[in-house]
């Protein structure tokens, strides 16, 4: 399986992604693309920006050990991820996620498991930053935990 | 011995840094943790069973008590929240 992980703070390019991914991917018969962006509403206070830090090199082999595991479940061909860090302001895509397979539903649902573990085990914090210069760190989700856990070990 | 640690996330405000070079007896994990703990209230409370995610040692992501060894890099992961 071909893996590629980068954390970066700029943004990326989805159309030449995809390509990059097509060009790796062999004969693949179907390619998810999850895109994930910063909503601006999910308090009463206006978002201005949501700032995410993460552990250098940790966090790239930790989403890398993900990946294998989606690998040892669905036959998969490649693998796409691009986390965002630093200042995003609301509207701003934040995680990309592409998955190459021969077959869709293994495509579907690798994509799914990478999410549901990069939201669960990838070092991640985001910290919301509202428009009234008050700021506060965002606590773990239950539901997230949950999402990952159904998955099985 | 000597060890370096990270804090990141809500610990890093919590605790006002985000590393410190500690000098330190030695032991495992917990002998680690428990020493922080020991430092006051507040360290006790930032430091607490469920606000800490996980451990990092030398790069490395562990489950449970493992040794921490002399000049080690430790990551204190408080429960993270990408995606």
């Amino acid at each position: 399986m071909h893996c590629l992980i980068t954390v970066q703070q700029g943004r990326f390019d989805l159309a030449a992604e995809e390509a990059a991914l097509r060009a790796v991917a062999g004969d693949a018969g179907a390619l998810v693309v999850f895109q994930g962006m910063v909503r601006g509403h999910d308090a009463a206070t206006p978002l201005a920006a949501l700032f995410l830090e993460h552990y250098p090199g940790v966090t790239e082999a930790e989403i890398g050990r993900i990946a294998d595991d989606a690998a040892t479940r669905w036959p998969i061909s490649a693998v796409r991820v691009v986390h965002r860090v630093g200042s995003l302001a609301p509207g701003e895509q934040i995680v990309l996620v592409l998955v190459a397979s021969a077959h869709r539903k293994a495509a579907f649902a690798a994509a799914e498991y990478l999410m549901d573990y990069l939201k669960t085990e990838a070092p991640f914090w985001k910290r919301e930053d509202f428009a009234d210069g008050s700021s506060r760190w965002v606590d773990a989700k239950a539901s997230d935990s949950a999402a990952a856990a159904s998955w099985g070990g | 011995m000597s060890i370096r640690i990270l804090y990141f996330g809500r610990l890093k405000d919590a605790l006002g840094r985000g590393e410190e070079t500690l000098d330190w007896a030695g032991g495992d994990s917990a002998a680690l943790l428990a020493a922080l703990r020991g430092r006051g209230d507040d360290w006790a409370e930032a430091l607490s069973a469920g606000k800490v995610f996980r451990l990092v040692v030398n790069q490395q992501v562990v489950r449970g008590e493992v040794p921490i060894p002399d000049g080690a890099e430790v990551g204190i992961l408080p429960p993270v929240t990408g995606g």
